[in-house]
Protein backbone atom coordinates (compact mmCIF):
# COMPACT_ATOMS: atom_id res chain seq x y z
CA UNK A 1 0.00 0.00 0.00
CA UNK A 2 2.49 2.47 0.98
CA UNK A 3 4.83 0.94 -2.10
CA UNK A 4 2.07 2.23 -4.35
CA UNK A 5 1.70 5.79 -2.81
CA UNK A 6 4.98 6.35 -3.04
CA UNK A 7 5.07 5.50 -6.95
CA UNK A 8 1.82 7.64 -7.70
CA UNK A 9 3.44 10.47 -5.98
CA UNK A 10 6.13 10.21 -7.94
CA UNK A 11 4.51 10.56 -11.30
CA UNK A 12 2.25 13.36 -10.73
CA UNK A 13 6.03 15.22 -9.76
CA UNK A 14 7.71 14.55 -13.17
CA UNK A 15 4.69 15.57 -15.01
CA UNK A 16 4.15 18.84 -13.74
CA UNK A 17 8.07 19.31 -14.42
CA UNK A 18 8.56 18.49 -17.81
CA UNK A 19 5.13 20.62 -18.73
CA UNK A 20 7.22 23.12 -17.20
CA UNK A 21 10.29 23.13 -18.77
CA UNK A 22 7.96 23.21 -22.52
CA UNK A 23 6.17 26.13 -21.08
CA UNK A 24 10.09 27.82 -20.53
CA UNK A 25 10.42 26.93 -23.75
CA UNK A 26 6.95 28.53 -25.18
CA UNK A 27 7.14 31.56 -23.03
CA UNK A 28 10.63 32.17 -24.21
CA UNK A 29 9.62 31.85 -27.85
CA UNK A 30 6.90 34.29 -27.92
CA UNK A 31 8.52 36.37 -25.68
CA UNK A 32 11.31 36.67 -28.27
CA UNK A 33 9.10 37.00 -30.92
CA UNK A 34 7.30 39.88 -29.13
CA UNK A 35 10.85 41.58 -28.36
CA UNK A 36 11.42 40.95 -31.80
CA UNK A 37 7.97 42.86 -33.22
CA UNK A 38 8.34 45.96 -30.63
CA UNK A 39 11.96 46.03 -32.15
CA UNK A 40 11.01 46.32 -35.75
CA UNK A 41 8.40 48.62 -34.59
CA UNK A 42 10.09 50.98 -32.77
CA UNK A 43 13.22 51.12 -35.47
CA UNK A 44 10.39 52.14 -38.22
CA UNK A 45 8.59 55.08 -36.55
CA UNK A 46 12.30 56.10 -35.68
CA UNK A 47 13.30 55.80 -39.14
CA UNK A 48 10.33 57.81 -40.64
CA UNK A 49 10.91 60.84 -37.83
CA UNK A 50 14.05 60.80 -38.93
CA UNK A 51 12.85 61.06 -42.46
CA UNK A 52 10.54 63.67 -41.96
CA UNK A 53 12.75 65.73 -39.85
CA UNK A 54 15.52 65.27 -42.67
CA UNK A 55 12.33 66.13 -45.33
CA UNK A 56 12.04 69.14 -42.93
CA UNK A 57 15.59 70.83 -42.24
CA UNK A 58 17.63 69.68 -45.09
CA UNK A 59 14.93 68.98 -48.13
CA UNK A 60 18.30 69.32 -50.24
CA UNK A 61 19.21 65.66 -49.39
CA UNK A 62 15.74 64.34 -51.46
CA UNK A 63 15.89 67.09 -54.50
CA UNK A 64 19.03 68.19 -55.41
CA UNK A 65 19.28 71.24 -58.01
CA UNK A 66 20.14 69.32 -60.64
CA UNK A 67 17.60 66.64 -59.73
CA UNK A 68 15.15 65.63 -63.08
CA UNK A 69 11.75 66.48 -62.17
CA UNK A 70 8.42 65.55 -63.65
CA UNK A 71 5.35 67.00 -63.68
CA UNK A 72 3.91 71.06 -62.60
CA UNK A 73 6.15 73.13 -59.93
CA UNK A 74 3.27 74.20 -58.71
CA UNK A 75 2.36 70.51 -57.58
CA UNK A 76 2.30 70.44 -53.43
CA UNK A 77 3.16 66.40 -53.54
CA UNK A 78 6.67 65.37 -53.86
CA UNK A 79 7.49 61.83 -55.04
CA UNK A 80 11.63 61.41 -54.89
CA UNK A 81 12.37 57.66 -56.37
CA UNK A 82 15.38 56.22 -56.08
CA UNK A 83 16.02 53.81 -59.06
CA UNK A 84 18.29 51.38 -61.18
CA UNK A 85 17.98 51.51 -64.78
CA UNK A 86 18.91 47.97 -64.85
CA UNK A 87 16.56 47.13 -61.59
CA UNK A 88 13.36 45.24 -62.90
CA UNK A 89 10.86 46.41 -60.34
CA UNK A 90 11.56 49.73 -60.88
CA UNK A 91 10.97 48.93 -64.66
CA UNK A 92 7.21 47.53 -63.41
CA UNK A 93 6.90 50.53 -60.80
CA UNK A 94 7.34 53.10 -64.01
CA UNK A 95 4.12 52.70 -66.10
CA UNK A 96 2.58 52.83 -62.34
CA UNK A 97 4.05 55.93 -61.23
CA UNK A 98 3.03 57.56 -64.55
CA UNK A 99 -0.60 56.35 -64.12
CA UNK A 100 -0.60 57.91 -60.73
CA UNK A 101 0.62 61.28 -61.82
CA UNK A 102 -2.08 61.61 -64.85
CA UNK A 103 -4.65 60.18 -62.05
CA UNK A 104 -3.61 63.07 -59.96
CA UNK A 105 -2.98 66.18 -62.43
CA UNK A 106 -1.20 68.79 -61.71
CA UNK A 107 -0.66 67.69 -57.99
CA UNK A 108 2.33 65.34 -58.11
CA UNK A 109 5.92 66.45 -59.01
CA UNK A 110 7.95 62.92 -59.46
CA UNK A 111 11.72 63.91 -58.89
CA UNK A 112 14.05 60.77 -60.31
CA UNK A 113 17.42 60.42 -58.02
CA UNK A 114 19.87 57.06 -59.32
CA UNK A 115 20.67 54.46 -57.23
CA UNK A 116 22.73 52.24 -59.52
CA UNK A 117 23.38 49.66 -57.21
CA UNK A 118 23.93 46.81 -60.01
CA UNK A 119 27.16 46.17 -60.64
CA UNK A 120 27.86 48.81 -64.25
CA UNK A 121 24.61 50.10 -64.29
CA UNK A 122 25.95 53.24 -63.57
CA UNK A 123 26.91 53.56 -67.43
CA UNK A 124 23.11 53.19 -68.03
CA UNK A 125 22.39 56.56 -65.97
CA UNK A 126 25.38 58.26 -67.99
CA UNK A 127 23.59 57.62 -71.39
CA UNK A 128 20.01 59.10 -69.75
CA UNK A 129 21.84 61.87 -68.36
CA UNK A 130 23.22 62.70 -71.57
CA UNK A 131 19.99 62.15 -73.26
CA UNK A 132 18.81 64.64 -70.72
CA UNK A 133 20.98 66.71 -72.91
CA UNK A 134 19.06 65.77 -75.90
CA UNK A 135 15.67 66.50 -74.05
CA UNK A 136 14.83 62.49 -74.57
CA UNK A 137 15.22 61.50 -70.91
CA UNK A 138 11.80 60.17 -70.77
CA UNK A 139 11.70 58.58 -74.57
CA UNK A 140 15.46 57.02 -73.36
CA UNK A 141 13.90 55.85 -70.07
CA UNK A 142 11.56 53.90 -72.12
CA UNK A 143 13.45 52.23 -74.31
CA UNK A 144 15.67 51.72 -71.86
CA UNK A 145 12.98 49.76 -69.55
CA UNK A 146 11.42 48.23 -72.78
CA UNK A 147 14.55 46.79 -74.04
CA UNK A 148 15.71 45.90 -70.08
CA UNK A 149 15.34 42.18 -70.39
CA UNK A 150 17.96 42.34 -73.08
CA UNK A 151 20.15 43.73 -72.02
CA UNK A 152 19.89 43.33 -68.18
CA UNK A 153 18.80 40.19 -68.39
CA UNK A 154 19.67 37.95 -65.37
CA UNK A 155 20.78 41.03 -63.28
CA UNK A 156 23.89 41.51 -65.56
CA UNK A 157 23.83 44.66 -67.46
CA UNK A 158 25.52 44.60 -70.67
CA UNK A 159 26.87 48.41 -71.66
CA UNK A 160 27.20 47.25 -75.65
CA UNK A 161 23.43 45.24 -76.37
CA UNK A 162 22.11 48.89 -75.20
CA UNK A 163 22.76 50.95 -78.23
CA UNK A 164 20.83 48.91 -80.98
CA UNK A 165 17.74 50.23 -78.88
CA UNK A 166 18.95 54.05 -78.36
CA UNK A 167 17.87 55.37 -81.88
CA UNK A 168 13.76 55.01 -81.21
CA UNK A 169 13.98 57.50 -78.92
CA UNK A 170 15.29 59.67 -81.53
CA UNK A 171 19.00 60.57 -79.94
CA UNK A 172 21.94 61.51 -81.51
CA UNK A 173 24.17 58.49 -80.82
CA UNK A 174 27.27 60.35 -82.00
CA UNK A 175 26.64 63.27 -79.60
CA UNK A 176 25.80 60.46 -76.34
CA UNK A 177 29.09 58.89 -76.60
CA UNK A 178 30.78 62.45 -76.27
CA UNK A 179 28.42 63.97 -73.58
CA UNK A 180 28.14 60.71 -70.98
CA UNK A 181 31.73 60.74 -70.21
CA UNK A 182 30.96 64.74 -68.82
CA UNK A 183 32.49 64.32 -65.46
CA UNK A 184 29.73 66.46 -64.14
CA UNK A 185 27.53 63.51 -64.84
CA UNK A 186 29.91 60.85 -62.57
CA UNK A 187 30.07 64.08 -59.72
CA UNK A 188 25.94 63.66 -59.91
CA UNK A 189 25.81 60.16 -60.07
CA UNK A 190 28.11 60.27 -56.81
CA UNK A 191 26.02 62.95 -55.08
CA UNK A 192 22.91 60.73 -55.82
CA UNK A 193 24.40 57.65 -53.94
CA UNK A 194 25.78 59.00 -51.15
CA UNK A 195 22.41 61.05 -51.10
CA UNK A 196 20.56 57.30 -50.82
CA UNK A 197 23.16 56.14 -48.01
CA UNK A 198 22.24 59.11 -45.76
CA UNK A 199 18.25 58.17 -46.58
CA UNK A 200 19.50 54.36 -46.43
CA UNK A 201 17.76 53.32 -49.02
CA UNK A 202 19.30 49.89 -49.77
CA UNK A 203 16.93 48.79 -52.31
CA UNK A 204 15.62 49.74 -55.49
CA UNK A 205 12.98 51.50 -56.18
CA UNK A 206 12.42 53.44 -53.02
CA UNK A 207 10.06 56.32 -52.42
CA UNK A 208 9.68 59.09 -50.07
CA UNK A 209 6.32 60.77 -50.88
CA UNK A 210 6.88 64.44 -49.33
CA UNK A 211 9.56 62.71 -47.23
CA UNK A 212 8.11 59.94 -45.72
CA UNK A 213 8.71 56.25 -46.80
CA UNK A 214 6.53 53.76 -47.63
CA UNK A 215 5.20 51.96 -44.77
CA UNK A 216 5.68 48.68 -46.47
CA UNK A 217 6.90 48.27 -50.08
CA UNK A 218 4.36 47.88 -52.60
CA UNK A 219 2.13 49.57 -55.19
CA UNK A 220 -0.96 50.11 -52.87
CA UNK A 221 1.44 51.55 -50.25
CA UNK A 222 2.25 53.90 -52.59
CA UNK A 223 -0.98 55.06 -54.01
CA UNK A 224 -2.30 55.08 -50.17
CA UNK A 225 0.64 57.28 -49.65
CA UNK A 226 0.22 59.67 -52.36
CA UNK A 227 -3.74 59.93 -51.50
CA UNK A 228 -3.13 60.79 -48.14
CA UNK A 229 -0.76 63.45 -49.21
CA UNK A 230 -2.93 64.85 -51.46
CA UNK A 231 -5.43 64.21 -49.00
CA UNK A 232 -3.35 66.59 -46.45
CA UNK A 233 -2.43 68.95 -48.91
CA UNK A 234 -5.13 69.89 -51.22
CA UNK B 1 17.25 10.26 -6.95
CA UNK B 2 17.57 14.28 -6.15
CA UNK B 3 21.37 14.33 -7.28
CA UNK B 4 20.66 12.97 -10.84
CA UNK B 5 17.63 14.91 -11.24
CA UNK B 6 19.45 17.78 -10.45
CA UNK B 7 22.22 16.50 -13.27
CA UNK B 8 19.41 16.20 -15.62
CA UNK B 9 17.73 19.76 -14.52
CA UNK B 10 21.32 21.48 -15.17
CA UNK B 11 21.73 19.24 -18.39
CA UNK B 12 18.78 20.86 -19.59
CA UNK B 13 19.69 24.16 -18.69
CA UNK B 14 22.63 24.43 -20.59
CA UNK B 15 20.82 22.85 -23.50
CA UNK B 16 18.00 26.01 -23.08
CA UNK B 17 20.71 28.22 -23.36
CA UNK B 18 21.92 26.71 -26.19
CA UNK B 19 18.78 27.57 -27.67
CA UNK B 20 18.24 30.78 -26.74
CA UNK B 21 21.25 31.85 -28.01
CA UNK B 22 20.69 30.21 -30.57
CA UNK B 23 16.90 31.62 -31.22
CA UNK B 24 18.48 35.59 -30.08
CA UNK B 25 20.92 35.62 -32.95
CA UNK B 26 18.68 34.05 -35.55
CA UNK B 27 16.45 36.90 -34.80
CA UNK B 28 19.18 39.46 -34.62
CA UNK B 29 20.09 38.29 -38.01
CA UNK B 30 16.61 38.66 -39.36
CA UNK B 31 16.02 41.89 -37.94
CA UNK B 32 19.10 43.27 -39.64
CA UNK B 33 18.18 41.62 -42.83
CA UNK B 34 14.38 42.38 -42.76
CA UNK B 35 14.03 45.57 -40.99
CA UNK B 36 16.98 47.04 -41.16
CA UNK B 37 17.60 45.88 -45.06
CA UNK B 38 20.93 45.26 -44.99
CA UNK B 39 21.76 42.77 -47.49
CA UNK B 40 23.13 39.46 -46.49
CA UNK B 41 26.76 38.55 -47.97
CA UNK B 42 27.54 35.37 -49.46
CA UNK B 43 29.04 34.37 -45.95
CA UNK B 44 26.10 35.71 -44.03
CA UNK B 45 23.90 33.34 -45.85
CA UNK B 46 26.25 29.91 -45.05
CA UNK B 47 26.46 30.86 -41.57
CA UNK B 48 22.49 31.29 -41.60
CA UNK B 49 22.35 27.91 -42.94
CA UNK B 50 23.95 26.29 -39.86
CA UNK B 51 22.35 28.93 -37.48
CA UNK B 52 18.64 28.90 -38.17
CA UNK B 53 18.15 25.03 -37.89
CA UNK B 54 20.09 25.02 -34.75
CA UNK B 55 16.68 26.55 -33.28
CA UNK B 56 14.54 23.96 -34.26
CA UNK B 57 16.38 20.72 -33.92
CA UNK B 58 17.74 22.33 -30.14
CA UNK B 59 13.95 22.61 -29.50
CA UNK B 60 13.03 19.54 -30.21
CA UNK B 61 15.63 18.05 -28.13
CA UNK B 62 14.33 20.15 -25.60
CA UNK B 63 10.95 19.26 -25.50
CA UNK B 64 11.53 15.98 -24.05
CA UNK B 65 15.11 15.88 -22.97
CA UNK B 66 16.87 13.99 -25.89
CA UNK B 67 20.36 13.54 -25.42
CA UNK B 68 20.83 12.47 -28.80
CA UNK B 69 20.32 16.03 -30.14
CA UNK B 70 24.13 16.72 -29.48
CA UNK B 71 24.75 14.71 -31.97
CA UNK B 72 22.84 16.43 -34.07
CA UNK B 73 23.40 19.78 -33.23
CA UNK B 74 27.21 19.83 -32.63
CA UNK B 75 28.19 19.42 -36.75
CA UNK B 76 26.02 22.30 -37.49
CA UNK B 77 27.11 24.49 -34.91
CA UNK B 78 30.65 23.51 -35.64
CA UNK B 79 30.40 24.26 -39.48
CA UNK B 80 28.80 27.76 -38.33
CA UNK B 81 31.82 28.72 -36.28
CA UNK B 82 34.24 27.84 -38.75
CA UNK B 83 32.29 30.10 -41.33
CA UNK B 84 32.27 32.93 -39.13
CA UNK B 85 35.93 32.66 -38.41
CA UNK B 86 36.75 32.89 -41.87
CA UNK B 87 34.36 35.51 -41.76
CA UNK B 88 36.60 37.91 -38.88
CA UNK B 89 39.55 37.07 -40.23
CA UNK B 90 38.45 38.82 -44.30
CA UNK B 91 36.68 41.46 -41.72
CA UNK B 92 39.63 42.29 -39.92
CA UNK B 93 41.89 42.21 -43.37
CA UNK B 94 43.86 39.20 -41.69
CA UNK B 95 43.21 37.38 -45.08
CA UNK B 96 42.83 39.79 -48.15
CA UNK B 97 39.80 39.57 -49.09
CA UNK B 98 40.67 39.17 -53.16
CA UNK B 99 40.58 35.85 -52.12
CA UNK B 100 37.40 36.17 -50.82
CA UNK B 101 34.31 34.46 -52.54
CA UNK B 102 32.22 37.03 -52.85
CA UNK B 103 33.53 39.71 -54.86
CA UNK B 104 30.19 40.34 -56.74
CA UNK B 105 26.89 41.96 -55.34
CA UNK B 106 26.59 42.39 -51.39
CA UNK B 107 30.81 42.63 -49.84
CA UNK B 108 32.10 40.84 -46.84
CA UNK B 109 33.51 43.48 -44.99
CA UNK B 110 31.10 46.16 -45.58
CA UNK B 111 30.51 47.83 -41.85
CA UNK B 112 27.38 47.59 -41.35
CA UNK B 113 27.45 48.33 -37.50
CA UNK B 114 29.89 48.70 -35.25
CA UNK B 115 29.46 48.90 -31.44
CA UNK B 116 31.98 49.67 -29.94
CA UNK B 117 34.67 48.93 -31.89
CA UNK B 118 34.64 45.30 -31.54
CA UNK B 119 30.98 44.12 -31.95
CA UNK B 120 30.53 43.99 -35.36
CA UNK B 121 28.12 41.74 -37.39
CA UNK B 122 30.41 38.97 -38.06
CA UNK B 123 31.71 39.17 -34.50
CA UNK B 124 28.42 38.57 -32.99
CA UNK B 125 28.13 35.50 -35.35
CA UNK B 126 31.36 34.20 -33.99
CA UNK B 127 30.65 35.09 -30.30
CA UNK B 128 27.06 33.06 -30.61
CA UNK B 129 28.85 29.92 -32.34
CA UNK B 130 31.61 29.89 -30.19
CA UNK B 131 29.68 29.65 -27.20
CA UNK B 132 26.66 27.51 -28.47
CA UNK B 133 29.99 25.06 -29.18
CA UNK B 134 31.55 25.47 -25.70
CA UNK B 135 28.38 24.43 -24.51
CA UNK B 136 27.15 21.63 -26.58
CA UNK B 137 31.02 19.87 -25.93
CA UNK B 138 30.67 20.46 -22.06
CA UNK B 139 26.66 18.93 -22.32
CA UNK B 140 28.59 16.10 -24.20
CA UNK B 141 31.19 15.52 -21.91
CA UNK B 142 28.44 14.87 -18.91
CA UNK B 143 26.13 13.13 -21.04
CA UNK B 144 28.80 10.27 -21.30
CA UNK B 145 29.70 10.61 -18.01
Amino acid sequence: MKKQKAIKKQKPIEKPKTMKKQNIVLISSVLLVIVFALGAYFYKTQQSTKLSFMARENASTFVRDYSLTLGSDDAKVYIVEFFDPACETCRDFHPFVKNLMAANQGKIKLVHRYAPFHPGSDYFVKILEAARKQGKYWETLEAMFNSQHIWASHHNPQPELIWQFLPEAGLNIEQIRNDMNDPEIAKHIEQDLADANTLNVRQTPEFFVNGKPLPNFGYDYLKELVETEIKANY
Amino acid sequence: MPHSDQTSNSNWTILFICWLIASISTLGSLFFSEIMKFAPCVLCWYQRICLFPLVLILSMGLFSFDKSVVRFALPLAIAGWFIALYHNLLYTGIIPESIQPCSKGVSCTEDYINLFGIFTIPMLSLISFSTIVVLLFMLKRRLSK
